[in-house]
């Protein structure tokens, strides 16, 4: 496996992928696309959990799947949020930036 | 609430396996292409786009790999996996297997019955009525008079019109009349009841209808009969035209209005019900007159349905105020009168209250039955997992979890547990109206019925029986299994026979837990036993050999005046019969189903305590009675031929009633007041038993028979001959009066006493058959333990014996072994006993719930078999050759 290391924190996988889907439904490789734009090139989504993690989500009913067009009039299946995704995003983007305050601090601290 | 979500997602899953997995691979293409139009639009060829995206992608079947485990439930996935694992372990041992099934089923099936018995006399006895669990039995007490009694119909028909929280309330009367078939007389039971019966009940006639509103009252006014469907198929073979067809019962056509459903049998638990007839028609069926007009004439057995959400206590407050408000109206008839709601299980005057405290009996000890039965099968799959250690050691060092390993020997345990399930409930279906065999029929041609319901209440505890079976019998041998130790797995494990494993201490302990449980069931089966020797064996106070016999003149229509001369020709021609030492006629037998006479009464000189009605039962008998019956007269005179209509009226009392309305005086000569009538005491007789032979000492007075004549009586008769040749010859007597007639029955009063002590036979039968079944499971498990401590103890005995050790000191050490523990396990089933068996208190009698004789039996019986189980494997253990046990 000669790829690059997907500088994930280990379970925030999920998040992110909630947090893509925020605003609009994507499929799976748009996902990835937005990840990777968001976090201004620094993270990158492997494939391989990727689509686990969508069928995951699916699984909890946080996320939903459709089949649809995409922008180049393909198939694909799209994935769109839940109102219990968005519900279990809003609490999952305070718990980490309660954490990462938490880090941040003791990392600072002297 | 995700949790709930992705468990049937996953389920659903799980069934549908092929769809998801390709509409999966179809968004893995769509993926691939995507990425490749992207490569192609950065300037690679087709061919290089394709495959950089491919490697980009990453491995596809991996990748679906690790998705499907998110979306198809593992867990149930595993458990398919390991219940065709399971499936193929159990056919490697296919001997074991079926001993297990076997030794399951039995503790299953034993469970299932009873629980059908339970469900279909105690809990739900009338499957066709909706509303059981709002219907409740009402009976009457008197406040100082012991015991219970009915309601009398002016009391019902106030209950009914003052009460506001009830639904409706049943009048339910047991009674019966002959019918004749061909020249043979039959009894058939009848079912007096108010004409909402078959309404509040909620049971529709499948032809005609039920009773009328106006059909309940007016003296004899509505002679219509609703018939079952068992007589309507017996009688009438299915007569499409059976309605308004007619039915001569008790002297009187009865025109034939309805049939009853087929599963419905009436209301008194016990009896299959053949006529339903509406209370207008009480006259009719019942020989000690009418009583629809008598407040103090309490007959009625009934039964009331409560509103929706109305509690029993808040019925009960409401009863007791029109209890209290009639008391206060009719002190005459009413005083410290009350009724009370009863649950259906505890209903005191049909079959149910005499067979609850046997069943909860039964059900203890079938359920002591399923663990010892779970005990012995722990202890087969104790021996099996030997086989298995090997399989065990692999796959834990294969790295499978420990806990896998237990869910996989916990669905083997279901597994069996199941198969063993579909066995139990099978034999529950066939054992379901197993306990009427019990009950031989009082009278020809009346239909004992006693049946088991088999529903999904029974099934869903039989289902969690079964899983609490799996987990007693199958968790303790899957830890121990599971908990290999790797290393030490590899070499051998070689148990000594005095110091043992872990694991044989462990089969030791279930063996303990065995043999302690049948000590306990050993020592309760002795107790009945006991009891029920020593109750057959007490004297009633009367001499049970004498024969009895009626002739049912009732049924026939005979009226008063016919029916006192054809009892007192009948009564000289038997006396003259060779062979008739003495002969009387009575009323009603004692021990009887037929109810004594009984009336509230009056003393000169005793004040009875306030708000008490002193009530005595008696019974009407003819000279002669005392000297048949065998009854001694401690004082006093017998009644003599002479005490007829032209002598004022008479009385004799028996001791209790002496002693507690006379208390240090002379009884005889004194009055007592019943019925409106002054009676003159003339004798005390000694005191007998009157209903069983477990009741306590109870005032009871006797009065002449030709002073109080009714058309129905029974002839007492002391004589050398049999029963059958008796009853010859009162045929002949009979048909010589009255060729239309035969006697209804000829039986001594022993064979009367048994048939009405049938709850103590029943619970003997039955703990006896499980006690029994226990001991043989208890002796299997018994001899497992002893094989298995000896072929693991090979070793060391072989070793012993090229020692020196001889045969007698081998065969010394191993019994020791098993006595050693057969004896603690007896030790601890005393014990547990000793604090047990005073729940069976109402059982036994006149034994002590610790008594030493039944305790010292069961010691006798398990030390008997525990010794037998021993000794086959210890003189296996003295045959051993040195030379090969050594070498192994």
């Amino acid at each position: 496996m000669a790829k690059e290391k997907p500088d994930l924190v280990y379970g925030t996988l999920d998040m992110l992928i909630l947090k893509a889907l925020q605003h609009d439904p994507r499929h799976g490789l748009a996902i990835a696309d937005r990840i990777h734009q968001m976090s201004q090139d620094i993270l990158r989504v492997e494939q391989g959990s990727l689509y686990p993690a969508l069928y995951r989500l699916e699984a909890q009913g946080l996320i939903k799947a459709e089949w649809g067009v995409s922008d180049n009039n393909r198939k694909a299946r799209f994935y769109k949020l839940t109102a219990a995704g968005r519900k279990q995003l809003a609490a999952e983007q305070e718990h980490w930036s309660r954490i990462t305050k938490g880090i941040d601090l003791v990392l600072s601290g002297a | 609430m995700p949790q709930v979500h992705a468990w049937l997602y996953r389920l659903l899953g799980l069934l549908r396996k092929k769809q998801r997995d390709a509409e999966m691979a179809e968004e893995f293409q769509q993926h691939v292409d995507l990425l490749t139009e992207r490569n192609i639009a950065g300037g690679m060829s087709v061919g290089e786009a394709r495959n950089a995206a491919l490697r980009e992608f990453g491995g596809v079947e991996q990748i679906k790999e690790t998705a499907r485990e998110q979306r198809v439930w593992m867990w149930a996935d595993e458990f398919l996996r390991d219940l065709r694992f399971g499936a193929r372990m159990l056919l490697r041992t296919p001997g074991l297997s079926i001993l297990i099934i076997l030794c399951l089923t039995l503790g299953i099936g034993t469970n299932a019955a009873v629980l059908s018995w339970i469900e279909g006399i105690l809990i739900r006895p009338y499957p066709l009525v909706p509303h059981q669990d709002r219907m409740f039995a009402l009976i009457g007490t008197t406040r100082g008079v012991p015991g219970h009694n009915g309601l009398s119909y002016p009391d019902f028909v106030d209950l009914e019109k003052n009460s506001t929280l009830f639904e409706s309330f049943i009048i339910d009367r047991i009674t019966g009349t002959t019918l004749s078939v061909g020249d043979r007389a039959e009894r058939a039971t009848v079912g007096i009841v108010s004409a909402n019966y078959f309404d509040a009940l909620g049971v529709k006639p499948i032809l005609g209808r039920g009773f009328r509103p106006e059909e309940g009252t007016g003296r004899n006014a509505h002679p219509v009969a609703v018939i079952s469907y068992r007589i309507w198929k017996d009688r009438y073979n299915f007569d499409p035209n059976i309605i308004g067809r007619t039915q001569y019962m008790n002297g009187v056509q009865h025109t034939i209005i309805g049939v009853a459903p087929e599963r419905f049998h009436g209301t008194f638990i016990g009896y299959s019900f053949s006529f339903w007839v509406p209370t207008s028609m009480q006259e009719t069926f019942d020989t000690t007159g009418y009583k629809l007009e008598d407040r103090g004439a309490r007959w009625i057995e009934a039964y009331a349905f409560l509103k929706p959400g109305v509690t029993r206590q808040q019925a009960q407050a409401e009863l007791n105020s029109i209890s209290q408000r009639l008391e206060n109206d009719f002190p005459e008839t009413n005083r410290g009168h009350e009724n009370h709601l009863v649950p259906l299980w505890k209903t005191p005057f049909n079959g149910a209250g005499n067979m609850s405290s046997t069943l909860a009996i039964t059900m203890a000890v079938v359920f002591l039955v399923l663990l010892i039965a779970c005990a012995n099968v722990s202890n087969l799959l104790l021996a099996r997992s030997l086989l298995r250690r090997h399989e065990m050691t692999t796959r834990l060092a294969l790295g499978a979890g420990r806990p896998r390993l237990v869910r996989q020997l916990v669905t083997e345990g279901l597994l069996l547990s199941l198969i063993a399930a579909a066995g139990g409930i099978a034999v529950a279906y066939w054992c379901r109206n197993a306990l009427v065999l019990a009950f031989p029929p009082p009278l020809p041609g009346t239909v004992i019925d006693y049946p088991g319901q088999i529903d999904w209440r029974v099934l869903a505890v039989s289902a969690g029986i079964c899983i609490v079976s799996t987990l007693l019998f199958a968790l303790v041998p899957a830890i121990r299994a599971s908990d290999v130790d790797l290393s030490n797995a590899l070499k051998a494990e070689l148990g000594g026979v005095l110091s043992g494993s872990s694991r044989s201490r462990l089969r030791s302990a279930l063996v303990l837990v065995q043999v302690s449980l049948s000590f306990i069931l050993l020592a309760g089966t002795g107790l009945l036993l006991q009891s029920l020797i020593k109750m057959r064996n007490a004297s009633p106070g009367f001499n049970t050999n004498v024969v009895f016999s009626v002739v049912d003149l009732f049924s026939a229509g005979y009226k008063l005046d016919r029916a006192k001369i054809f009892h007192i020709r009948l009564l000289d021609r038997v006396r003259t019969l060779p062979g008739v030492e003495s002969a009387a006629l009575t009323r009603v037998i004692p021990f009887s189903y037929n109810v004594f006479s009984s009336a509230p009464i009056e003393i000169d000189g005793y004040q009875p305590p306030p708000n008490e009605q002193p009530t005595v039962e008696y019974i009407e008998v003819t000279e002669d009675y005392f000297t048949t019956l065998g009854i001694p007269i401690a004082y006093g005179r017998e009644f003599m031929r002479t005490d007829d209509e032209n002598v004022p009226p008479l009385a004799i009392i028996n001791e209790t009633m002496a002693a507690k309305y006379w208390p240090g005086k002379d009884p005889v000569g004194q009055r007592l007041k019943a019925k409106d009538r002054w009676l003159q005491i003339v004798g005390i007789a000694k005191n007998s038993n009157y209903h069983t032979k477990t009741e306590t000492p109870m005032p009871f007075f006797y009065v002449p028979l030709r002073q109080n004549f009714r058309v129905q009586n029974t002839l007492l008769i002391r004589t050398r001959e049999t029963p059958g040749a008796m009853m010859n010859a009162l045929a002949r007597e009979v048909h010589a009066l009255d060729p239309n007639l035969a006697p209804l029955i000829t039986d001594r009063l022993q064979d009367q006493i048994d048939a009405i002590s049938y709850s103590q036979r029943l619970a003997v039968t039955l703990v006896a058959i499980f006690g029994a079944m226990a001991l043989f499971l208890a002796a299997i498990g018994l001899y497992g333990v002893m094989s298995y401590t000896v072929s693991q103890g090979m070793r060391e005995l072989g070793l012993r014996m090229a020692l020196g050790a001889g045969a007698k000191d081998l065969l010394r050490l191993v019994m020791s072994r098993g006595l050693q523990l057969t004896g603690a396990g007896m030790v601890i089933g005393a014990g547990a006993a000793l604090m047990l068996t005073r729940l069976m208190g109402s059982l036994l009698y006149k034994v002590g719930p610790r008594d030493p004789f039944a305790f010292a039996t069961a010691f006798v019986i398990l030390f008997v078999v525990a010794f037998i189980a021993c000794f086959v494997p210890a003189l296996r253990a003295t045959r051993i050759d040195p030379v090969k046990a050594l070498r192994v």
